[in-house]
C-alpha cells in the first residue's frame, strides 16, 4: 500500500477542477534552464523487505565494540522507557507543531524541555533546539555578531572540537565573519588568558569557551568569561549537557555569566546511531532573546484563563522577518528533543549528577590503569571531566587498528587535527563501562605495546662478518 | 484618514522627523504606520553615538502582526534615545507623534526640509491605499 494520501484519481480530479492538464504545468514560471532533470544517481525505489535487509546488513558492518571512543558523541545508558514513550503516536513526529489549538501536548513537552535546558545551563531562556551541536555553535556565532553590531571576528580556541570549528567556518565564512584560532597551553591543554591577549583584535565580537574542551580538560571558565566581558566581547559557552550536572552552569561563569550557551544534546537519551541524527541546544540571557534563532515555545492563558502553550516571539523568524530573520532555522529536532525531555525527567537532577560523577570516576579509573603501562602517559596536567589525552610510544593509528581487532574502540586519534602532539589519542569512559572493561582494555593495550618492545618474532640474526 | 501634523516632515518608509529648537531632529513612526502594524510589543532603539546615513536601518518595531525596521530619515549622529518608548511599546499606538524614538544631530542642517511635507505624505498614503 502506498503511504501517499493522493491517488492518481484524486490528482486528476484536482487538476481538472483548476483547468490544468498536468502537474508540471504548475511549475511553468520556473525557466527550463533552472529545472533539474530526473535524478540519475538515485536508484529506483525498492520494497520494504529489501530496504529492511539492506539496512540490517549495513548496521551489522558497524559491529559491536567495547567503546572508549568519545570525541563529541557519547555512549550513555538510555532507560528503555525513553524510546518506548517517544514512539507513541502522540509524539512520533520530528516537526514543530504550528497549530497551538491542535498541538498542546507537544508544545507543553517542548516548553518543559526549554525549562530543563535553561535550568541546566543557568540561562534565562532556551529555544526548542537546533540541528546539532556544531551548527548550534555556528548559530551562536552569528547571533553574537548580530548582537555586538561592531565586531565581525570570533575568538575560536583550538580546544573547541575540530569538526565543529570546520562546520562553523563553512556556515559563517560567506558572511564576512572571521574565526581567529587561539592556541592552547601545551602543559595544561587549556586556553590561557595570555594566548587570548595575543590573539584579540579591535574588531572581535565574541569568545567561544568550551567546557569541558575537546581534550576533556576543564577550562578556567570564570577567568575566560570575565576576560571576554572586560574586552567588550560576548561569551559563548560550548558545553556538554551531562557535565553540567556537576560543573558550574554557564549562566554562573565569572561575574556576569556567559551570554549564550550551546552544545550537542546527544548525551541526553539519543543513541549513537552511527553518527546521527542528534540535536543541538541553545540558551541565552533574556536581553539577547530577540537575536536567538529557532522556535521558542511560551506559556500563556487562553480566553478562559486556562494555561496553554504556543509558539512565541515569531517576529524573529523567517516567515515574518523574511531576509532579516535571525536565521533560516525554523524547525527543530523535535523527536530527539522528546527523547531528551523524557530522559531528563526519568533521571532527574540527582540521576544526571550520578551519571556525570560515574563518568568522571570511570575515566579516572581507566587512566589510572593504562598510564601504569610502560609507554603510555597523560599529556595534560589539568583536571578532566570524562575524557583525556594520552600519548603512546607507537603509531596511534596502528594501535587503534590492533585494538579494534580485539573488539575495542580504544579512542580517537589526534595526529590529524593536532600533529604537534605526536602520537596521541583521546580516551573516554562513560558510566556504561565497568571495571572488567578497564581490565580488558589495559590487558590488550599492554599486549600490543609490549609486542612492539620485543624483537620481531623471526628476527634475522645479524652475525658480525668474519 | 489618519492625522498628519503640518509641523513635521515625513519619509516614504513612514517615519516622521521633527526639527527641535536646538537644531536636533526627533524621529518616530507615523500614525498610519502604527495603524498598519497593530499593537506594538517591542521597540529596539539604536545606540547613542551611532552614525547613520539616510535610509539606514536604525531600529526595529515589532507588533503582534509583524516586525519592521525603522530607517533614519536623514544622515547624522544618534544623540539620544527614548527609553520610555522601548519600556512601553504601546505608547507608539497611543500617540505616534508623541512617541519619538531617537534624536539625530543632522550632518547637514537643511536635510530635514527635503523630506516630504504633510500634504505630500498624505498623498503617498492615499496612493498606497489603492
Amino acid at each position: 500500500m502506498p503511504f501517499i494520501p493522493h491517488t492518481e484519481a484524486d490528482i486528476a480530479a484536482m487538476l481538472k477542477a483548476i483547468g490544468v492538464s498536468k502537474i508540471d504545468n504548475l511549475f511553468d514560471e520556473i525557466p527550463p534552464a533552472l529545472r533539474s532533470a530526473a535524478l540519475k544517481t538515485i536508484p529506483e525505489g525498492v520494497s520494504e523487505m529489501d530496504v529492511a535487509r539492506l539496512m540490517q546488513e549495513r548496521a551489522e558492518t558497524d559491529g559491536h565494540y567495547l567503546n572508549f571512543l568519545g570525541a563529541g558523541a557519547y555512549e550513555h545508558h538510555i532507560p528503555a522507557a525513553v524510546w518506548q514513550l517517544v514512539t507513541r503516536g502522540e509524539f512520533y513526529s520530528a516537526y514543530t507543531p504550528y497549530q497551538a489549538e491542535a498541538s498542546q501536548g507537544t508544545l507543553q513537552l517542548l516548553y518543559e524541555y526549554q525549562t530543563m535546558m535553561a535550568s541546566l545551563t543557568g540561562m534565562d531562556v532556551s529555544n526548542a533546539s537546533l540541528y546539532d551541536g556544531a551548527s548550534a555553535l555556528a548559530e551562536a556565532v552569528l547571533m553574537a555578531v548580530r548582537t555586538h553590531k561592531k565586531g565581525h571576528k570570533i575568538l575560536m580556541p583550538r580546544t573547541v572540537h575540530p569538526v565543529w570549528r570546520k562546520v562553523v567556518h563553512a556556515i559563517v565564512k560567506n558572511q564576512k565573519i572571521e574565526l581567529i584560532e587561539v592556541d592552547y597551553d601545551r602543559k595544561g591543554g587549556h586556553t590561557s588568558i595570555a594566548a587570548l591577549d595575543k590573539s584579540v583584535t579591535d574588531d572581535c565580537a565574541a569568545l567561544v569557551i568550551p567546557q569541558p574542551n575537546f581534550f576533556g580538560v576543564l577550562e578556567d571558565v570564570d577567568a575566560l568569561t570575565d576576560w571576554a566581558h572586560a574586552k567588550g566581547l560576548l561569551a559563548i559557552a560550548c558545553v556538554n549537557p551531562i557535565s553540567l550536572a556537576l560543573l558550574k552552569a554557564p549562566g554562573e561563569w565569572g561575574s556576569k555569566g556567559a551570554d549564550v550557551a550551546v552544545g550537542d544534546g546527544q548525551p541526553l537519551g539519543v543513541p549513537l546511531s552511527s553518527g546521527g541524527p542528534y540535536f543541538g541546544f541553545m540558551a541565552c540571557k533574556q536581553e539577547f532573546v530577540r537575536q536567538m534563532p529557532g522556535r521558542i515555545i511560551g506559556r500563556t492563558v487562553d480566553k478562559d484563563g486556562k494555561q496553554g502553550f504556543t509558539l512565541t516571539l515569531q517576529a524573529r523568524e523567517q516567515h515574518i522577518r523574511r531576509s532579516k530573520a535571525t536565521s533560516n532555522i525554523c524547525t527543530n529536532q523535535g523527536l530527539l528533543v522528546t527523547a531528551a525531555t523524557i530522559h531528563m525527567s526519568l533521571l532527574g537532577p540527582e540521576g544526571l549528577e550520578r551519571v556525570a560523577a560515574q563518568c568522571h570516576a570511570n575515566t579516572n579509573e581507566l587512566l589510572g590503569g593504562i598510564t601504569k603501562i610502560d609507554g603510555m602517559q597523560r599529556v595534560f596536567d589539568r583536571p578532566v571531566f570524562h575524557e583525556a589525552v594520552v600519548r603512546v610510544n607507537m603509531p596511534v593509528a596502528d594501535l587503534l587498528r590492533a585494538m579494534e581487532g580485539q573488539g575495542i574502540l580504544a579512542g580517537y586519534g589526534l595526529t590529524h587535527d593536532y600533529p604537534e602532539l605526536g602520537e596521541c589519542m583521546l580516551v573516554c569512559a562513560t558510566e556504561t563501562r565497568t571495571r572488567a572493561d578497564f581490565e580488558k582494555y589495559a590487558l590488550q593495550l599492554e599486549r600490543i605495546i609490549s609486542k612492539r618492545r620485543l624483537d620481531p618474532p623471526c628476527a634475522v640474526k645479524v652475525t658480525p662478518s668474519a | 484618514m489618519s492625522k498628519t501634523p503640518n509641523d513635521l516632515r515625513y519619509t516614504k518608509s513612514h517615519e516622521w522627523a521633527k526639527k527641535e529648537a536646538d537644531g536636533t531632529v526627533a524621529v518616530g513612526i507615523t500614525d498610519h504606520a502604527q495603524g498598519l502594524l497593530g499593537d506594538m510589543v517591542f521597540v529596539e532603539l539604536p545606540k547613542v553615538g551611532t552614525q547613520v546615513t539616510a535610509g539606514k536601518e536604525c531600529g526595529v518595531v515589532e507588533s503582534v502582526k509583524a516586525a519592521s525596521d525603522v530607517y533614519a530619515p536623514i544622515a547624522g549622529e544618534v544623540i539620544a534615545v527614548n527609553t520610555a518608548v522601548s519600556d512601553t511599546p504601546e505608547s507608539v499606538n497611543k500617540d505616534a507623534y508623541g512617541a519619538w524614538m531617537f534624536k539625530l544631530k543632522p550632518s547637514a542642517a537643511g536635510d530635514v526640509d527635503k523630506l516630504l511635507d504633510a500634504k505630500a505624505y498624505e498623498a503617498l498614503v492615499a496612493s498606497e491605499a489603492h
